[in-house]
């Protein structure tokens, strides 16, 4: 079946079986890798996206769910000019990435949270974004980087 | 200087943005094929038939392959190569790799799986120690470390304190799962880009399997997504699959797991069984200690003979004991084999003394921090480790200073009020040192390579045999490369780890990356950077002004390059390297480093395993709620001492996310397995990793100031496997909360203190008679679906 939504602004098509996933087409029809599967069972956030302004898991989600939607994923977020997010300057300044694969979804996340909270405490933090694993830094140094983040607006 | 800065993460700029490639983010080549596997569907059984007969007709499937299909040899195996890569009859553990699938794609592969038919005559599994040594089921021999009498010491002492500890495994998690994608080259070669520790050992196993040399496969490996040992030896199966799919295709080949896959079939930590006696005096001196050691080893050896020497090697964590008798041996189960894990038996055998220290402490109803550090290493004669080891370490002074800086004193006394008063909850602290013995305990291990290229423009490659799984290694190269030619870190590219590029490498592991890998590369710089400095010394030399030829004199610095009398006339780095190859020196170099005197006799359990120690402590408050049995670590206060840090933000991570994984094993992560050997746990829906929440509220880390470390590369210290063990001050601030329900009782806790293991605990500690199930044993299997409730229906008829 025929699929089609902007994906980082760019209108895309593509025939697809019916049962492929969001995350899937991303990765598979369009190259965007950087959006990971680490559990496939929507427990550890790693496939964290934007879909029309919610951040939401693409690994259950199927790209047919998504017609006409407005996706943006990790290859979006900076500036066209290569000007990273605050909160991608965040997670480079303060370490707030180890191995980095779960780094994609734990930004998507972490920008929902900047929209709708732009000054969030610490607990605020850790609430907001208990749906993304991360087997590395052991949390704090993500913390850190979406406060940095916060800081910076 | 450019060691001793907090640069960020290697790839950080790409990590963000998303352009970082994992293995299986690479570009698909034309023609490749997807590769899955059909395992054994029962732990323990021979394999009567294989039927691939109707997979032929689904379209886009393109072959199955089994052990006869092999061309080389069908074993392999990091020390012993006792485990088959595919079923030839017996199968050993559940979804053990028998038939070999390839597809045109994901979609053709699925439909595939289920058209294999595999008959299979199940015998009885024994899955956990238990059941292995009632069936005296073991893998190698046994191990011994020995020293002084114990039993002398056990008949004089003033109490006698025995009992069985059980520490359960742990998933590795990380959150790439296993990945490898194999490409076919000229005539024999072939190439393997894989998620891996260790790429000259999956070179080795793909060579021996293809029955070719080991000239031809070339292994390299950009990034892992996490690994924490779980790749050290278990990327070899993915990679053998889709080597033997190119291999007979002649096509490109991908493998990468799903979770639940990988959960399945890969080895984790070891559980351990120890039982101990230990030799106490009045005051409270632990005079002997006899601890008999098992771990369940899973199926084949893996790694679990050194895995268990470790254990150990680490039972005596920071304290002397005089008269000592270790034995370890290793069980043979039906399970995926276990396999490394952060700490690599390290925690297992330090548990069982942590454990022991909070139960001498219960039974003299003393601070368990006065029994602690009265035992503690410290000056001759009490510093000789079990294994003849001196250790050289500040961990009095280290104890001390927590002990200060926490406020443990005033904070024991609050929690004791505390549980006087409160009904609802129950709160302990505890801290505990921590002493890691660096390096690989087998000696041959210890050595590296390294290359490094400098290009015409002054720009650097270094290649190494480390790898990068989100340790930091890679900048840290950088950074110790860049300041030894003297240039700025930006101007140094760590290139992709290659056998082609480094070759008979040891895995990265026993947290010795950065010390074996920056040495050789460092030993590379030095000799290139003598060259330049001759080189140099001619081109200032002006017997016009007086300046003779002094390569002496030449100063290396932020990328230029001077005559230390003359500073006013200076090159950049990148104009002295394009004079230096238009005059022909060589600007390439290949370093090489053997770790100087550590030795280890495991026949006779003596030597000097280890260049040094890393060594801490660690504080830690917990809160029990006594209803549920739930708790939470309130504070936790860190300590480590790791030398002069060559990017202290990034060893500060390895201290939290270490200790944080650490948390994990003592409290929630558990393995849950059926009695037929299905891991029913396999998924994070089943099995809890620590998550934002299970941050303690209050979390201080702090860097020993150690005026003289006696660390590697730089004088720093390793960092990746020692915070882990921090967090059994967690478990045993659990124990302690525990023992005010019944003081001078021992608490009978295992590892992990779950919810469920403490209520248990709890409930037992009140009434004996009330307590349902087993405190501090292994995790009971569970019933088959359908034989549950048979049981329960007997229980209440």
């Amino acid at each position: 079946m025929k699929v089609s939504m902007t994906v980082n602004g760019v209108a895309v098509s593509h025939d697809v079986e019916p049962r492929t996933l969001l995350v899937q087409f991303l990765r598979e029809n369009l190259g965007l890798t950087g959006t990971h599967v680490g559990c496939d069972t929507s427990s550890c956030g790693a496939c964290t996206l934007i879909l029309n302004g919610e951040a939401v898991k693409s690994c259950s989600l199927l790209a047919a769910q998504c017609e006409g939607a407005e996706v943006t994923t990790i290859e979006g977020l900076a500036a066209s000019d290569g000007t990273l997010h605050p909160i991608q300057e965040g997670f480079r300044e303060k370490h707030g990435l180890q191995c980095g694969y779960c780094t994609p979804g734990m930004i998507m996340s972490s920008v929902q949270l900047l929209q709708r909270n732009p000054n969030p405490s610490d607990q605020e933090i850790r609430h907001a974004l208990e749906g993304n694993f991360c087997r590395c830094t052991g949390y704090d140094n993500i913390v850190k980087a979406v406060q940095w983040a916060a800081s910076q607006s | 200087m450019e060691t001793g800065k907090s640069l960020a993460h290697d790839s950080a700029e790409i990590q963000v943005t998303g352009a970082a490639l994992y293995t299986d983010d690479t570009v698909t080549n034309a023609g490749e094929l997807v590769v899955g596997f059909v395992g054994s569907p029962v732990a323990h059984g021979v394999l009567k038939r294989i039927d691939l007969s109707s997979l032929y007709r689904i379209p886009g499937f393109v072959a199955a392959f089994t052990w006869q299909d092999i061309p080389g040899v069908n074993l392999f195996g990091p020390v012993i190569a006792d485990e088959p890569f595919l079923v030839k009859d017996v199968c050993e553990y559940v979804g053990q790799p028998i038939v070999v699938l390839a597809a045109e794609n994901a979609s053709a592969l699925r439909k595939a799986r289920p058209q294999v038919q595999i008959e299979v005559e199940e015998e009885t599994p024994w899955l956990t120690i238990s059941q292995a040594l009632k069936q005296n089921s073991f893998l190698g021999t046994p191990r011994e470390i020995k020293r002084g009498d114990f039993e002398g010491a056990w008949r004089k002492a003033d109490h006698q304190i025995e009992g069985v500890f059980y520490s359960n495994g742990q998933e590795q998690f990380y959150l790439e799962s296993q990945a490898v994608i194999t490409h076919p080259g000229e005539g024999n070669e072939i190439l393997i880009q894989a998620s891996t520790q260790n790429p000259t050992e999956l070179q080795e196993v793909v060579a021996h399997m293809l029955g070719i040399g080991f000239n031809e496969v070339v292994c390299s490996c950009r990034r892992m997504g996490g690994a924490f040992g779980g790749k050290e030896t278990q990327a070899a199966l993915p990679a053998l699959m889709a080597a033997l799919v190119t291999k007979k295709t002649g096509r490109s080949a991908r493998i990468a797991y799903d979770k639940d896959t990988d959960m399945h079939v890969t080895g984790k930590r070891h559980p351990f069984r120890s039982e101990y006696q230990a030799a106490v005096d009045k005051e409270g001196n632990l005079l002997g200690l006899k601890v008999e050691l098992h771990s369940n080893g899973g199926a084949y050896t893996d790694l679990s003979l050194a895995i268990m020497e470790r254990a150990l090697l680490h039972v005596d964590n920071a304290y002397f004991i005089k008269n000592i008798t270790l034995r370890g041996q290793v069980c043979k189960t039906h399970l995926p084999p276990n396999t490394a894990f952060r700490g690599f038996g390290g925690p297992q055998g330090m548990a069982v003394i942590e454990n022991l220290m909070e139960d001498i402490a219960a039974k003299l109803r003393r601070d368990p921090y006065e029994i602690r550090s009265q035992n503690c290493y410290g000056n001759s004669p009490r510093d000789s480790t079990p294994y003849g080891q001196r250790v050289e370490s500040r961990l009095p002074q280290i104890l001390n200073q927590i002990h200060e800086s926490s406020d443990y004193k005033t904070r024991l006394e609050k929690i004791g009020q505390f549980n006087e008063t409160s009904l609802t909850h129950l709160r302990g602290i505890s801290l505990t040192p921590m002493k890691f013995g660096i390096s690989f305990t087998a000696t041959f291990l210890n050595q590296a390579n390294a290359l490094i290229n400098i290009l015409k423009d002054g720009s650097i490659q270094v290649s190494t045999g480390g790898t990068e799984m989100g340790q930091g290694l890679t900048v840290k190269i950088r950074q110790i490369v860049a300041e030894e030619l003297g240039v700025p870190s930006e101007q140094v590219k760590y290139m992709t780890t290659s056998t082609e590029k480094n070759h008979n490498t040891s895995p990265t592991a026993a947290s010795a990356g950065t010390d074996l890998n920056g040495m050789a590369a460092a030993n590379a710089c030095q000799a290139i950077r003598a060259r330049l400095a001759e080189f140099a010394a001619e081109l200032f030399a002006d017997t016009q002004v007086g300046l003779s030829k002094s390569p002496e004199a030449i100063e290396f610095s932020e990328g230029k390059v001077w005559d230390r009398r003359c500073p006013e006339k200076q090159v950049t780095f990148g104009e002295l390297a394009l004079q230096a190859y238009r005059n022909r020196v060589n600007l390439g170099e290949r370093g090489f480093y053997r770790t100087p005197g550590v030795g280890f006799n495991q026949f006779t359990g003596k030597g000097s395993p280890f260049h040094y120690y890393t060594t801490g402590a660690c504080v830690a408050e917990v809160e029990i709620d006594r209803f549920t049995g739930q708790w939470k670590l309130e504070r936790a206060d860190l300590l480590l001492d790791i030398g002069h840090s060559i990017n202290p933000g990034i060893d500060r991570g390895q201290i939290v996310g270490g200790f944080v994984q650490g948390l994990g094993w003592v409290s929630m992560e558990e393995l849950r397995y059926q009695e037929d050997g299905k891991l029913l746990s396999c998924s994070p829906t089943s099995y809890k990793i620590p998550n934002f929440g299970d941050l303690p509220k209050d979390l201080r880390i702090e860097l020993y100031e150690n005026p003289a470390p006696n660390g590697s590369i730089r004088k720093s210290k390793a960092v990746g496997e020692p915070p882990l063990m921090l967090a059994l001050a967690a478990f045993a601030a659990v124990k302690q909360a525990l023992g005010h329900i019944s003081p001078g009782k021992i608490v009978p806790l295992a590892i992990p203190a779950t919810s469920e293991e403490v209520l248990r605990c709890m409930t037992w500690l009140e009434d004996p008679e009330a307590a349902w199930g087993l405190t501090n044993s292994e995790i009971p299997l569970i019933s088959k679906p359908g034989q549950s409730h048979t049981n329960m229906a007997e229980k209440v008829a």
